[in-house]
Formats: C-alpha cells, structure tokens, sequence
C-alpha cells in the first residue's frame, strides 16, 4: 500500500495566498497591457519573438541586469553591489533552496524505498539483493507491484510541494541519512542569505549616507513605497531567525544559521519556533500583495521589458501597452536624479523622471502630474543615465500632449518658385530658425559648402517652415506633424540626395521623426565626412577650445565623435570635466518653457563653469541654441559654432 | 592736507576733483586711459541743445588745471582696501597709492552688441552701433558698407537694455533721445534718406525730449515703428534684410535697409565691476550700489568711499555732472567730520 506523505503546515497559507495574489495580478496586468500594444508594436512580436538572435541577446540582457545589474555596478561599484545582493541573492536563494529540497526529497523517497525494501524483505522472506536489482529492474517492479498490490507493508512516499524550498529547514528537520550533500548545501544557502544581508545592510547604509553610492540625493518615497520596503527588508532577519531557531532545535543549519541558533537556549525558543515560520510567511506574503501596486513591480516587468525592447520595440507618440511596461519597469532607484541640472542647479526635487512616472502610475493626472510633465528641459540626462533604459523623454512627450487640435496650414508665405529648384543640386541645407538668429552659422555653411565644390538649395534661406520638433516637445503633436508632412513633400519634391542641417533639434527630427528617403546629416557630421574625404583643406591654428556637446546631438542623437574630430583638426581641443553623456544643458533648451530667464541663467553659468575651468581661449558648440546662451553670458570668451571654426580656417 | 583720490576721468570726475580743489583739498584724479573724457569725445553733439560735445569737453577738460588736481593717466585702478584710517588703492600694474577719501566714478561701458548676433553685428558690415553713428555724424561721413551714401537708414531701440536674455533688464535711459537725435542729424545731413526707428516704447523723459521727438515726426519726417526686429539677415547687395513686427498695426514686416543702427544701452565699465566686487559694494547689473538714492545716494556705506557718476546708474551729462558737485560736498563734509 502506497501513502502519500505531503509536508504542510498551517503557516505556509499567507505565502500561498500572496503568491496566488502576486501571480493572478501581474498576468492580469500583463495581459492587459499586451493587449494595448499598437498595430506596429503588435507587428514586432509576430515578427520577431522567436527568432533565435533577437531571442538570445534578450535572454543575455534580462540575466546581465535583471540579475548582475551591469549598468549600476559600472555607475557605482557600491550601489551596483547593493542592487546586485538583493536581486541576484535572493534569486538564488530560492533557486538553490528548490535544487536543495528536491535533492532532499529524492534521498527522503529513497531512504523509504529502502525502509521498505527491508521490511518486504522481513515479510516475505525474499531477498533483494542490489546486484538483482541492478540487473532486472523491471522484475523487481513487477515484484513489487504485485506485492503492494496484495496486502504489503505500507510504502510511504513524501510529495514535495513548491513552497518546499522556502520552508526547507523547518519541513526537514533531520537531515535524510542518504543525503551526502546536506552540510554544503546548508553553507551555501547561509553564505547566500549573508549576501543578501550585505545588500540589506548597504540600503540602510545608503538611508544615511547615499553619497558612498554616489546618489547625492535619493528617491523620496512614497508610504506605500516605505511599507513594501519595510516587508522586504524585514523577509529576510525573520527568515534567519526562523531557520537558527530550526538550527537550534535540530542542528540542521549551515555555519551561519547553526552559529545563531547555538545561541538560543532550546527549552526558551522551542514554543517560538512555528510562530517565527510564520512571520517569515506573513512577511513574504505582505510583500507579494504589495509588489504588484508599488516600485517593486519593476522586478518582472524589467524583464519583460528588455525583451519586448530586444525585439525592436520603440515608444510612440501615444500612450500604449508598452507605455505601462516601461512605466512599472521603473524601480524609482533615482539615479535619474543625480544628473538632473533641475535638481543639481536650481534645487527643484520634484520634477525627475522617476517622480514623473511614479505620477503617471498613480494616475494622479491634473495640476501635479502637468506641473512635473512641463517642467523639465528634455536635456536627455536622465534617459542616458536611467539603468533600465527607459525612453523618458517619450514619456514626459506623451503626457505633454495636448490632444487633436484642429490645425491649418498657411503657406502661402513660401513662394511657389521656392520649391522646383535646381536640379543640379545635390544636397538640401536647412539652416533651421534658431540658426536664422545666428547668421554666423549659416554664413559658414555658405562658405564651406563654396569651398568644397558642393551644390546645395538652402531651403530655408528666406522663407522657411519650422521642422515641428519644438511643437513637439511641448505635446502640439499633429501641429508637429502637419510641418513635417509640408517639410517632406517640399524635401521630397527637391530630389535632393542628402540633407544638411545646422541645428541638432531639426537634425533630430529629420532623423528620428521624419521618414525621409535620404541620409540626414548634422554639419559637424558633414564637414567631418569633407575633411576626411579631402574635399576641404583646412589648417589647424594655435587657439585652445573647449566643446560644449549639445543634448539633441549627444545624447540625443550620440554625435560625440564627429565635432571632436572635426576641432582637432582646426584647433586645440581640450577637454573637459563634464562631457559627452555627462555634459550640462545651457538652460536654454526649448524643451522647458516653465523656467523663467533667471533660472535658465543659473544653468548655463554652471554649464559655463565647466567649459572655462582649464584655461581656453574659445568656446565651441554645435547648436545655435547653446551657442546664443554662452554669447549672452561672456564677453570674456569668444563662444563660436564648430561651422564657423572650419570657415575660418579653410585653405583655398 | 586731506587727500581725495578720484577714479576716473571723465564728466563726473573732472567736475568731482575741481570742486573739491575749490574748496581746498588735495586731489589726485586716476585715469585708465592716457586722456580724459573718453567717452564724451566719442560724440558729436549733446541733446536737447545740440551743443557740440566738444565744447563741454574742452571746458570739463579746462577745469584740470585747477590748483590742488593732480592726473594721473594710464593707471587702472582695480582694487581699493580700507586701512583702518585710510584706503589704499591697487592699480593693475600693482602700485599703490593711498587716499583719506574715494569718489569712485569709474563710468560706463556700451552694451557689446555681438552678443546679440540675431542682428548680425560684425557680421554684416551694414550693421553698426550707436556709437560707430555717432562718429559719421561727428565727421559728416554717413556711408553705407559699399561705401555709398545710404539711401535709408533703420534705428532699432533697446539693444542690450530692457533684454532679460542678455541679463540686462533696466532701461539705459538715454537710448531714446540719443536715436531721436541722430536721426535728426542724419536727416540734416542726408535730406533724402529715408529713416525708420523700432522702438518699444519712447522715454521722453527730460526737459526739451518730447518737444524733440514731436520735431523728428513733424519736422523731419522720421518714421518711428513700434516693433522690435527678430533678425538681420544680408542680401547680395550688402544690405540689410529686416524681419520685424509692426505691433501697433498688428502686421509682420519685412524691409531691406542699407544701414542698421542698433541703440546699445549703458552697462557698468569694467573698471567698476571690479571696484564694486572689491568693496563689497557691487549693486544690480555690477553698478554701483549707494545707501539710499533720495538722501544718500554718493554714500555707498563704507567709510571714506563714495560714488559718482555712470558707475551707478545710466545718466546723461548733466546729471553727471551735478551728481559730481554732490559727491564733492559729500565728501568735504565726510573730510571736515574727520578732522
């Protein structure tokens, strides 16, 4: 006769109910989301998810910061160590404890096979021997079959239930006599929940002092927020105390545990022992019922996210599916506000990205959330720095936008024999509005486009459209889009191979939100490409110049190289202390129109400070914009864009 | 003896250092430059009067050799430090010299107009400033960038003043009359050109403006447009395309002018920004910072220190002047209360 054994106490039912909880809401919600996705996004999963190198590179990132957390610990080895204990520890933490029980489980089972073998034995008298055994399996099978059948001794067979691994120590008192591998796997669970304790201890380190991971400032949360954390961290003291008072009750923990438990005196914690388990269970199903409706829903959304993102998904400009796994990836860990020139600078703590999001989730829509929303410069600081790669400037776009307007486009200020235009030409040069406030720009385009033998329509010269991205930015979204279908069908109409631009805020929208047919390029990136193709002759003077990197083009569009390149060749290049992803916004952006000229001001003479520390005798940029901000600064330093550099320094 | 050290010479300190000679002190007068006046003799003629600019500086000048003023040209005094009982003062060159009192009237310089390169100064040879103006009215040259008499000339307000994205929101004051006055000198001189002033609003603030402003429409049909200009663009033919709004008509603007003429307004000289970050008593924009501007306003709140003049405000000539002669009184009082 066959009994089914199966280990259960009443203090598994608040891990069950949370994680019943935790699993029936996050498929719900994932379910819903996926079912928002749009016809593009839909279109990327029908296509893609199974493809074996879409698919791999995924399954590599989800490990790589799902789990290491790479990103971080390249931001700050502590804080990366901090996140890295917590989701990696405790992953394997309950990985090992499942491999531990089963292995336990499968010596329990074996043991009583054994047990049972001999009281067969004693039964009937026959012998079993292990060399039989071995020899005709399935004689012995019949054998036993037929004996268990007929009225044998009663076979016990332990089921191992999932919640096992969790409540290993307590389910398996004494360790079964044929399980060699207990002692390690009892060490290695301890050194696992030490290492958690190590992330734990830095958390409540980075509550006092956060500089030592390089946050100057961190995340206020919320009180929802607080209390998942608080159940968090209080998961896993409860379960080392539950298991050292298993330990000291039955000497079965690891180095760590066994230490503790030898602590206790047993005739005291024998009562506490159940109630301990249960706490632990208690505390690991508040935390389940919480995860769902607080930061820590990041845990399998990122993931989820990573992949969705490895396929080739993208943001659009409407809130979708996608849009809710980005926002419920974010884990708030503030990194976004490190950076931030609105934090750093002007002292505003409000407005980061991780407060926006956190808006968004709440649903808290009205005053607050727009006040967040239109308070920012879209310097794209925090997007380079955000450790989940969350595109935060299209979210911050996409509760920016203002809805459907009715919009009618006027023209008629744009002659009409504007637009055929010679067909010789070969390149399209958009100047953009900002550059019309700084002729020196588009003078020197002028000039080196001479200099190098290039036809080229300057399609903006006199009367000119705006390239929308400035509507954009500040959610006049189908305003933006009747420019740029005027501003394509006139590119289109030129037949023109390529399209120059001066300012990185059109070069970004010709590139990222336009569908043009031809190459788009940013005159630094243009020049770069005359000077290596020697069709400009330039020569290197003796001024030492430091480089202003301009958001749109940097981190908005990863142009690092290119100006560097080029003001190497014509001058001395020196750098700087913030540069490249690092470098500060000129406050000028028009991403912000809620900041008022001093506060804009402020911005830039930080930005200026960083440009001026090493003696220089010029400054460079690549963008009307913060080209106009530093000239209204200084009369101190020549401020001049990378175009004009070149232009004054062209051999004929 | 006391000794008063004055820095600068120009109307106010001139005028500062001959009253105090007057009145038996020993003064000693710091110049930046090897003359005085600079910046007086930049002009032609002075409104509302249209007396030459010559005349006044020639008798500011004659005041220089009054007994008891001593100059002292070339030395750009930097830094001052208050001793206890007397201030010593630092020039750039690293002498020192020291005074019982200091009437600091270190001036204004113009707005520097490349800083606003949407009006495309020294980009364009058509654009000039107020003060480039100024000289072609002084030498009767008034010439287009081909060299040729201009056909019409365009004046635009406000450049660098009232400007909160250059920092600087405080009217410079004189700009208005001084582009009233020019136009009606360049009408004197080019009876055909054609000329138009963008203002913001015109401050006709002193004795004798508004009857000038009145004169400029009726007498010598300028053309004054409310609007600014957003941009200067050149054309072939080097002149200067214009985009503007005429905001009284409510209607964008679009005009080719041969000559644009941009009013630059006054900042603080760099001699007195440095003073007045030295002392402690650098106001807004770097002027110069007094206690109270209807009792005390030559006192800047540290002994023995005193100011006069541009450096704390834009004034015209006269007030100058007359804040000068103030300074000087202030300063025998201060001198006389000391013993």
């Amino acid at each position: 006769m066959k009994i089914q054994a199966f280990p259960y106490n009443d203090f598994v039912i608040p891990f069950l109910i949370g994680t019943v909880l935790l699993f029936g809401i996050i498929i719900f919600k994932y379910i819903k989301w996926i079912r928002r996705f749009d016809d593009a996004q839909r279109a990327v999963i029908r296509s893609n998810w199974y493809l074996p190198w879409k698919v791999f590179p995924a399954i590599w990132e989800m490990l790589r910061e799902g789990l290491l957390h790479v990103r971080i610990l390249r931001k700050n080895l502590v804080l990366g160590i901090m996140h890295q204990a917590f989701a990696l520890g405790w992953f394997l933490l309950i990985m090992v404890g499942a491999i531990e029980s089963r292995d336990a489980f499968i010596s329990l089972n074996h043991e009583q096979d054994i047990e049972y073998v001999r009281q067969l034995e004693n039964q009937t008298g026959w012998s079993v021997k292990d060399k039989e055994q071995k020899k005709d399996p399935e004689q012995l099978n019949q054998r036993r079959y037929r004996v268990e059948t007929e009225s044998g001794p009663a076979r016990i067979h332990y089921r191992r239930p999932f919640y096992v691994g969790i409540f290993y120590r307590y389910f398996v008192h004494e360790a079964p006599a044929t399980f060699r591998l207990h002692r390690r796997y009892a060490d290695t669970m301890d050194a696992l929940l030490l290492y958690v304790f190590l992330g734990l201890t830095l958390a409540v380190v980075k509550i006092f002092y956060s500089r030592m991971m390089g946050m100057r400032r961190t995340t206020k949360h919320t009180i929802v927020d607080r209390f998942a954390k608080f159940s968090l961290w209080m998961i896993f003291p409860l379960r080392l105390l539950a298991e050292s008072v298993t330990a000291c009750l039955y000497g079965n923990g690891g180095f760590f545990t066994q230490a503790v438990g030898n602590l206790f005196d047993p005739m005291i914690v024998r009562g506490l022992e159940t109630s301990l388990w249960m706490f632990y269970s208690l505390m690991l199903g508040v935390f389940f019922v919480t995860m769902p409706f607080t930061r820590y829903m990041h845990i399998f959304t990122e993931l989820l996210l990573i992949y969705f993102r490895k396929l080739g998904m993208k943001e659009s400009p409407k809130k979708t599916g996608y849009t809710y796994f980005e926002l419920n990836a974010c884990s708030r860990c503030g990194v976004c506000i490190q950076g931030c020139p609105m934090d750093k600078v002007l002292g505003n703590h409000e407005v980061q990205s991780v407060y926006l999001i956190r808006s968004i989730r709440n649903q808290d829509f009205g005053r607050r959330l727009k006040n967040i929303a239109e308070n920012c410069l879209m310097c794209d600081r925090c997007t380079v720095d955000c450790p989940v790669g969350i595109d935060l400037s299209a979210l911050r776009r996409q509760t920016r936008d203002k809805g459907p307007i009715d919009t009618i486009g006027n023209y008629s200020y744009i002659p009409d024999d504007k637009q055929p235009f010679n067909a010789m030409s070969r390149v399209v040069y958009f100047g953009g509005c900002m550059s019309h406030l700084t002729p020196g720009i588009t003078q020197s385009m002028e000039r080196i486009f001479q200099a190098a033998g290039q036809r080229y329509w300057y399609m903006d010269k006199d009367a000119s459209i705006c390239c929308g991205r400035p509507l954009r930015q500040q959610g006049f979204t189908n305003q933006s889009d009747e420019l740029r279908r005027k501003n394509t069908e006139m590119i289109e109409k030129s037949g023109a191979s390529m399209l120059v631009t001066s300012c990185p805020i059109c070069y970004q929208s010709f590139k990222k939100e336009y569908d043009l047919k031809i190459p788009v390029m940013h005159h630094t990136e243009y020049i770069d490409m005359l000077i290596k193709d020697g069709r400009l002759k330039v020569r290197h003077d003796d001024r030492h110049v430091s480089y202003h990197d301009p958001c749109e083009l940097g981190r908005g569009c990863g142009i690092y190289d290119e100006p560097r390149s080029v003001l190497s060749a014509v001058t001395n290049l020196q750098k700087t202390r913030y540069q490249r992803e690092k470098s500060v916004c000129c406050g000028f952006n028009l991403g912000n129109t809620k900041l008022s000229v001093e506060e804009q001001t402020r911005i830039r003479n930080v930005s200026l400070e960083n440009l001026t520390s090493k003696p220089v005798d010029a400054i460079a940029t690549a963008c009307p914009m913060c080209k106009k901000a530093f000239q209204r600064a200084t009369t101190q330093y020549t401020v001049r864009d990378i175009a004009e550099f070149v232009a004054e320094n062209i051999i004929d | 003896m006391k000794k008063v050290a004055i820095i600068g010479a120009g109307p106010a300190g001139i005028e500062a250092a001959s009253a105090l000679a007057r009145m038996g002190v020993a003064v000693n007068l710091y110049e930046k430059s090897e003359t005085p006046l600079k910046n007086l003799q930049d002009k032609a003629l002075l409104f509302p009067n249209f007396q030459a600019a010559q005349e006044v500086a020639d008798e500011l000048a004659g005041k220089l050799l009054t007994d008891g003023v001593s100059t002292v040209y070339g030395t750009d005094i930097t830094e001052l430090k208050w001793l206890g009982t007397e201030w010593k003062l630092f020039d750039a060159k690293g002498q020192t010299y020291v005074a019982d009192a200091v009437i600091v009237a270190s001036g204004y310089q113009v707005f520097d107009a490349h800083r606003k390169e949407e009006l495309g100064y020294g980009i364009y040879k058509g654009v000039i400033t107020s003060l480039e103006m100024e000289s072609m009215i002084k030498h009767g040259r008034i010439l287009n960038a081909s060299g040729d008499e201009p056909r019409n000339i365009t004046f635009l307000q406000c450049v660098g003043s009232r400007d909160e994205k250059s920092g600087n929101n405080y009217c410079s004051k004189l700009c208005c009359v001084t582009a009233v006055k020019q136009a009606i000198e360049v009408r004197k001189q080019l009876p055909k050109c054609e000329i138009s002033v963008f203002y913001m609003d015109l401050r006709m603030w002193g004795q004798g403006f508004e009857e000038m402003y009145r004169t400029a429409q009726e007498k010598y049909g300028i053309n004054f447009i409310r609007g600014r200009i957003s941009e200067a663009a050149g054309t072939f033919d080097s002149r200067i395309q214009l985009k503007s709004e005429d905001t009284l008509m409510g209607l964008p603007l679009k005009m080719t002018s041969d000559l644009l003429v941009l009013m630059v307004g006054m900042e603080p000289s760099c001699g007195t920004r440095s003073i007045g970050v030295s002392c402690d008593i650098c106001g807004d924009y770097g002027f110069i910072r007094t206690i109270s501007p209807h009792l005390y306003d030559n006192e800047t709140g540290r002994p023995g220190l005193f100011a006069a003049g541009t450096c704390k405000r834009p004034m015209s000539v006269w007030d100058s002047i007359n804040d000068a002669r103030s300074a000087a009184v202030t300063v025998k009082e201060y001198l006389d209360q000391q013993g």
